[in-house]
């Protein structure tokens, strides 16, 4: 009979908090529809790995991490996918609308700064910071490549605040700005982009990020390679694998396991209260870093910007994007940002694994 | 466990807030120029222009 109650009294509390947390992740991803494709598997995973005596965490799920995780696989294949799902032609209409990607890249390195008041390791610091990339898989790669503490928390911040950034984002915003600002309409001019154009991009992007920041390589190689398949035009199948299944498959891999890290003594301390609590910093900092730089620029322009746009220089693609649409439109019905923000947005894909390699080549070996 | 508070920590990492944003800018602007030149050399011409 003790077979019934024997594995039972290894339980401890922290384990029921941990499976309680899966429980959430998983009632976040279907009830409140949170990214879904992430938190769902993570969810699982975290039960599978805090069940006292579990075959899960010592066996599949760590070879997993082993095979795609630590070695940045996992992250860099999903690259691939995002590529072929972004279509840089809003950015390439107006180049300059990358300024904003770039500006709002301030948050990750204001928390660098906030970061080291709590965290002494340079590693952690920094690995805390590519929160603010607002992007999953640059959060994951750049945490695992400085061999940060904190993977398991800092992926949980990154996918959960991508998640909220329709609520985090508009107050930051309002505040921001006054109602004369975000009325400020943004003609759109159709031009119209050539295929050797939308072909050479990837290509050329590559070569330029990876010359100045190496540590960017990877990152930026694999997002333009997913690309590259999108627009060259002899590969159609292969996009719609890279844009479905491919990226699929990755996600409910990359979910499963980083549940490695979110066992217990790695997850229940106070430090992971902390990296949530930075992670909503850098989100906000690098909302109002956007907001603030396209403020700037209507001081010297003529030609007067909606300083919304600059919030969608995050990564988190298309939500973004969509909401500074929609807070254009409900302050004006006739205000039609969204081909602006979406330029802008992409370009904050760019600019954060740029970012991201920036972090690598300042902290990494 | 041992709380760490270093607000002196904030202010040694300003450097590198300085100069990440200024490289991640240097960057985008060549990038930005980049994409210029390829834009101009290979926009689609009108048919009369071809």
């Amino acid at each position: 009979m003790e077979i019934l109650y024997e594995n039972l009294l290894k339980f401890q509390w922290q384990d029921i908090v941990m499976i309680l947390l899966g429980c959430l992740l998983i009632f976040l991803a279907i009830k409140k529809e949170m990214e879904p494709s992430l938190l769902l598997p993570m969810g699982l995973g975290t039960i599978l790995v805090n069940i006292p005596g579990s075959t899960a965490l010592i066996g599949p799920i760590q070879e997993l991490y082993g095979a795609g995780i630590a070695n940045e696989l996992f992250p860099l294949l999903l690259f691939i996918g995002i590529g072929a799902m972004i279509d840089f032609g809003p950015l390439l209409t107006n180049p300059k609308l990358m300024l904003f990607g770039a500006a709002a890249q301030f948050g990750i390195f204001f928390t660098l700064s906030m970061a080291s008041v709590f965290f002494p390791e340079a590693k952690d610091a920094a690995s805390i910071a590519i929160i603010g990339a607002a992007d999953g898989p640059t959060s994951i790669a750049v945490a695992n490549t400085l061999g940060s503490n904190y993977v398991g928390a800092i992926t949980v911040a990154a996918y959960s605040y991508m998640a909220l950034v329709p609520v985090i984002q508009p107050p930051v915003i309002k505040a921001l700005t006054t109602r004369k600002e975000r009325m400020i309409r943004m003609p759109y001019e159709q031009k119209s982009v050539s295929k050797t154009t939308r072909i050479m991009f990837p290509i050329i992007i590559t070569i330029v990020a990876s010359a100045i920041v190496p540590d960017a390589t990877a990152l930026i190689g694999f997002l333009m390679f997913g690309n590259l398949i999108r627009e060259c035009g002899v590969l159609d199948s292969l996009s719609e694998t890279a844009q479905n299944v491919l990226a699929n498959l990755i996600t409910i891999f990359l979910g499963i396991s980083v549940a490695f890290n979110m066992v217990a003594d790695k997850f229940l301390r106070v430090d992971t209260l902390l990296i949530m609590g930075l992670g909503l910093i850098a989100f906000i900092v690098d909302t109002a870093g956007g907001v603030l730089f396209a403020k700037l620029i209507n001081v010297f322009s003529k030609k007067k910007i909606n300083p919304m746009i600059g919030a969608a220089g995050i990564s988190a693609f298309p939500m973004s994007g969509r909401i500074v649409h929609k807070m254009g439109l409900a302050e004006d019905p006739q205000n039609h940002l969204l081909m602006h923000s979406i330029g802008v947005n992409v370009s904050g894909q760019i600019a954060s694994v740029i970012a991201g390699g920036i972090i690598l080549s300042m902290f990494g070996g | 466990m041992d709380f760490y508070f270093n607000p002196a920590g904030f202010v040694s990492r300003l450097s590198n807030m300085g100069i990440g944003m200024l490289v991640i800018f240097v960057v985008i602007g060549l990038i930005i120029l980049t994409t210029m030149l390829i834009n101009w050399l290979f926009s689609d011409k009108p048919e009369n222009e071809k």
